[in-house]
């Protein structure tokens, strides 16, 4: 009969309990799903966004600022920003995934990425607010 | 087929597009100076046509997209469903785009 292998020796938890919550187990597919959400999300927010687009063409800034501080309007493009920073955060996470293979390089991307969506999003959402509050 | 480099061409472009609508919200919470900074901008021709590749950027990454979200449903595999909708989403885009455009400059856009 063969000796036992060193690592069984080391320790009485089996090859699964090891490896249990180091990978991507229940959140595999968070990304693939919230990108499906922000999309539909998108789809329906995209005709009330072109009408606030639309509306505002040709007006000097008091038109525009009054026009976007109304709560409709403020509601509309707070729900766009949120959805599509998301989305772009994502998407761009694939894209570097698909072509960074340099994995320094890579983790660097994916910080920016992060960084850059949350700075678009926490930028517009904060000039929406203070156009709705009138301050 | 090419289209599905073009859709994550288009999110690639969208994703810097979106500095403009940033841009364009934070100067109208900054003020008239700002304002006119980004009126003035997007007025002038590389304006026009940096605003114009985004309207066409953005009308196709979601006409392209809901040809995606179709297909993750489990729709549109066979041969002929799978070109119409890849035709049907470009000509969508270039349609939409242009006829928004053409909206804009009736309603006063074109200033």
């Amino acid at each position: 009969m063969s000796a036992p292998d060193a690592e069984s020796v080391k320790s009485m938890r089996t090859p699964l309990g090891r490896v249990r919550n180091l990978g991507s187990s229940h959140s595999g597919t968070t990304d693939f799903w919230r990108q499906r959400i922000t999309a539909v999300a998108m789809v329906l927010l995209m005709v009330p966004v072109i009408v606030v687009v639309m509306m505002l063409l040709g007006s000097n800034h008091a038109g525009a600022a009054q026009m976007l501080g109304s709560p409709l309007v403020a509601i509309i493009l707070l729900l766009f920003i949120i959805a599509s920073t998301w989305h772009m955060k994502i998407g761009m996470q694939v894209v570097i995934e698909d072509y960074v293979h340099h994995e320094p390089l890579k983790l660097a991307a994916i910080m920016a990425n992060n960084f850059f969506c949350f700075a678009v999003a926490l930028a517009s959402i904060y000039a929406i607010l203070k156009l709705a509050s009138g301050v | 087929m090419a289209l599905s480099i073009i859709h994550r061409a288009t999110g690639f472009a969208l994703y810097f597009g979106t500095l403009l609508l940033a841009w364009w919200l934070i100067a109208a919470a900054s003020g008239p100076t700002a304002y006119a900074h980004v009126h003035d901008f997007i007025g002038s021709l590389i304006g026009r046509l940096i605003v114009f590749g985004y309207t066409w950027a953005l009308l196709h990454h979601l006409f392209s997209g809901i040809r995606h979200l179709v297909w993750d449903l489990g729709y549109g595999f066979k041969p002929n469903e799978r070109e119409a909708m890849t035709w049907g989403a470009l000509v969508a885009g270039i349609s939409a785009t242009v006829l928004l455009w053409i909206v804009a400059y009736m309603i006063g856009g074109g200033r």
